[in-house]
């Protein structure tokens, strides 16, 4: 490294020195006031984790509910309002929060940058989110109830069948949407602009570049999110008729604007897990990654092929059959690019030396139950199969399969993956591989069976149902609790990694990981990179 | 240019700012949302007040934060590598201004082109306009909306003609791109008066732009019977030019603080990022405004 030159004469020479570590605040001011990429990637992945837990909480409520036919625990109001809050909370609370943690955590540690690279900046993006999750869930709270019109809030349930706390759901998601928006032009700034001399694009690991991609994905439909909301508003509140027929719109015209964002959205929240899975396989197999450069194409493509693809969610809504033909086949191409990620990392793991530490099994079960909810994904794009499966539980099995065992997998894979990393300390081994079977084996229980249950006809998002879906419900419900207790396992395993008890590790922390910040010592300290590393 | 790749990059100390500015966003979102529902239910409470303190905490956030800025962009603090961060920020912002456009042009085209004809009758409709919106014939400006069709069969609004105030305020907004183009130039050549009569125009532009944009809203209500609820065409309207409004209102806002700081002389021929960036955002919105003449107005 070519830095003598490089430094102020108040700083320190590069990353790993120790005396750094005195510029650390004390105290909450620390975190309240931080412009630490670290500190705003721990607080945006306690910030999810919280949020992962109050949106389970109500999911355990909606499996409470389910778990006998009748109406027993909650009246069929709150039940809407659960399912609602969970599907908000799960995707812009839980999800995407921890996306953006791992990103602010590892993306500056990756491209060699000192922080990310507007820090001000990522301080509001990330404070403004807890607000706006105080504002949804305290409008459950509201006469009326919160919003119980799915997550999705389809017009007319929004506009005209709502309650008033509607106008505070309004402007919680548009708090979400800015927080979203700054977060990723901060990342897209970061990666274009930051990277260490010699870091070239196609050098540059896949994790950030799946998440330069997202983030483009992210300013992109963030703001039509907005403009819908916005809609949505002006519609109940101030007279306009955008989804109401009688002024001349369209009920259906919601739909289209909703997933104009709606299926980037949900590659939103794949995207990066694509990353990290493409990160943790090689290290375990001990190989290069196969394919890079497809892999960077294919994420490429599945991006763009996602702007044209939404009107899937609405094959019932009586489109012309030559939108719905367009719709369906560019669907199915999505396939081609999905493909080549799950055969070059299985092509990776070929003839590998191949060991099962905690994130390889995360990162395993990711390629096999990920796949399983892509290929139902397929089902649902075939127009007259959708006729049948549209609404049905059968849909709840899909986008579970690619939201819990996909996303949410492969971010448990990347926290046990980077946390010794972070913390310097290797977790509870065992705790966490209780975690992984309680959670694996519970997590299909919970979901495989909605597949049978969906194709013989339970509707979703009904409290009650016919008396011949009770014995698969009461599975699918004891599987739930089951996953929901597995996650107190992690929440434990990773209280006792924060109080930093465990074996010291070293800093590559695992044999085979490559990387710039397996270079850099564990843990890692609080500045790295004040001078660009020299990428070879 | 070896060096320049290896100047310090500026990371900030911890910043009060940005918690102040969350809070502030929260109070206006909880103000916004409550005052919505007291207007329009007819309640009382808190919304209107807590709207305003929030906007007023905003501003305090604000001020605070660009002293900052500018406190550190004047000591020398910033690096040609900041600089590029600060403008590619700005144009990722401006794109994401431009999708938030693109959902209300995508509903003027939806409404347009799909729902209107659908409702009257086209593509295999025929019996959704016989037995729903029996009499509802597809035009547009809709002036007779389906429910006017099965009710008094009357229009309830009068179109906005593309002639007249509209014209006068594409010409002014136009200009006003020009004068702040030729602003630009004289800051890079250091022409001093040129710089600051021509950003002075355009800042007075912008303000008779809305001006007569308050003008055109009053006439559209007094004289036309076109409202926000009249209909889709009514919709589109105000919420394309309203929104367009309020960021000509902001750009104009932008414009009157570059004023000062060019003014106060803080910006140099080769480093001025914030006129950059306000220029930037000055020409998005007449670009909109472009769009919005030809789509809602002409069209």
């Amino acid at each position: 490294m070519s830095t003598e030159t490089l430094n102020d004469a108040h700083d320190s020479p590069d990353g790993h020195d120790a005396h750094h570590e005195h510029h650390i605040p004390k105290g909450i001011l620390r975190w309240l006031f931080t412009t630490n990429h670290k500190d705003i990637g721990t607080l945006y992945l306690w910030f999810a984790f919280i949020m992962f837990l109050i949106g389970g909480a109500m999911a355990m409520v909606i499996r409470a509910e389910l778990f006998q036919p009748g109406l027993q625990i909650v009246d069929p109001h709150f039940f809407n309002q659960m399912t609602t809050v969970h599907g908000l909370i799960m995707v812009f609370g839980a999800v995407m929060p921890a996306f953006t943690g791992l990103a602010n955590w590892m993306i500056p540690m990756m491209i060699g940058a000192p922080d990310m690279a507007l820090p001000r900046m990522n301080n509001w993006s990330f404070y403004i989110l807890p607000f706006a999750f105080i504002i949804l869930l305290s409008s459950l709270f509201m006469d009326g109830g919160g919003p119980a019109f799915g997550w999705t809030f389809y017009a007319p349930l929004s506009t005209q069948y709502s309650g008033d706390s509607t106008a505070l759901f309004v402007f919680s998601v548009h708090i979400m949407g800015i927080s979203s928006i700054m977060g990723a032009i901060n990342v897209v700034v970061t990666i274009l602009n930051m990277r260490a001399p010699g870091m070239t694009y196609m050098k540059m690991p896949l994790f950030v570049w799946t998440w330069l991609i997202t983030a483009f994905l992210l300013i992109a439909v963030m703001p039509v999110l907005a403009g819908a909301v916005t809609m949505v508003l002006t519609d109940k509140f101030f007279g306009t008729s955008f989804f109401d027929a009688a002024g001349g719109g369209d009920p259906v015209m919601f739909q289209h604007i909703f997933w104009f964002f709606g299926h980037p959205e949900v590659y939103i929240m794949i995207l990066p897990a694509f990353g990290i899975i493409s990160a943790i396989v090689p290290t375990f197999s001990r190989k290069r990654l196969f394919g890079y450069a497809s892999m960077v194409y294919a994420t490429a493509s599945i991006a763009l092929l996602s702007f044209i693809v939404w009107a899937h969610h609405m094959f019932t809504t009586g489109m012309p059959v030559a939108a719905e033909m367009f719709f369906m086949f560019a669907t199915m191409l999505i396939s081609v690019p999905t493909g080549v990620k799950v055969f070059n990392w299985v092509a990776t793991m070929w003839r590998g030396s191949l060991t099962f530490e905690v994130p390889m099994m995360f990162a395993i079960a990711f390629i096999v139950l990920f796949t399983i909810g892509g290929l139902s994904g397929l089902m649902l794009a075939i127009i007259p199969a959708d006729f049948q499966y549209h609404d049905t539980y059968f849909v709840v099995a899909h986008f579970h399969y690619v939201l819990v065992t996909g996303a949410l997998f492969s971010i448990m894979a990347a926290v046990y993956y980077w946390l010794p990393k972070w913390t310097g300390k290797m977790f509870d081994i065992t705790l966490a591989k209780w975690h992984f079977w309680c959670s694996l084996i519970s997590v299909n229980v919970l979901f495989f069976p909605m597949h049978f249950v969906g194709l013989a006809g339970m509707p979703r998002r009904i409290p009650d149902y016919a008396l011949q879906f009770a014995d698969f419900n009461k599975w699918i419900s004891i599987g739930g609790f089951a996953f929901g207790l597995s996650q107190l396992i992690f929440l434990a395993l990773i209280i006792k990694a924060c109080r930093k008890i465990g074996e010291p590790v070293s800093d590559q922390v695992w044999e085979g990981a490559e990387g710039l910040e397996w270079e850099i010592p564990s843990p890692a300290p609080y500045h790295t990179f004040s001078t660009p590393p020299l990428i070879k | 240019m070896v060096e320049e790749k290896h100047e310090k990059y500026y990371v900030p100390d911890q910043s009060i700012w940005p918690i102040i500015g969350a809070v502030a966003l929260f109070l206006i979102a909880v103000g916004a949302g409550n005052f919505v529902i007291e207007t329009t239910r007819d309640k009382s409470g808190y919304g209107f007040y807590t709207l305003m303190a929030g906007f007023a905490l905003l501003l305090i956030m604000l001020t605070g934060w660009f002293k900052n800025q500018i406190d550190e962009s004047m000591s020398g603090l910033y690096s040609a590598q900041l600089g590029r961060s600060y403008r590619q920020g700005m144009v990722w912002f401006i794109f994401s201004e431009v999708m938030f456009f693109a959902a209300f042009f995508g509903a003027l085209f939806y409404a347009r082109t799909i729902s209107i004809p659908w409702l009257g009758g086209a593509s295999n409709n025929a019996s959704t306009n016989e037995v729903l919106w029996n009499g509802f014939e597809a035009t547009w400006p809709l002036l007779i909306t389906p429910a006017d069709a099965i009710t008094t069969g009357e229009a309830s609004t009068k179109a906005m003609p593309w002639t007249g105030l509209p014209l006068i305020n594409t010409a002014i907004l136009l200009a006003s791109s020009v004068t702040l183009h030729y602003a630009h130039v004289g800051l890079e050549k250091v022409k001093r008066t040129q710089l600051m009569v021509l950003l002075g125009a355009t800042i007075v532009l912008g303000c008779i732009f809305v001006f007569l944009q308050v003008q055109e809203y009053v006439h559209a209500y007094v004289d036309l019977g076109l409202k926000l609820d009249s209909g889709v065409y009514g919709n589109t309207f105000f919420l394309l030019t309203g929104f367009h409004g309020m960021h000509v209102t902001l750009g104009t806002i932008i414009l009157m603080v570059l004023f000062g700081r060019c003014w106060k002389g803080h910006f140099t021929p080769k480093d001025h990022f914030a006129f950059q960036a306000g220029s930037w955002y000055w020409h998005f919105v007449d670009v909109v405004w472009v769009m919005l003449f030809f789509f809602v107005y002409i069209l």
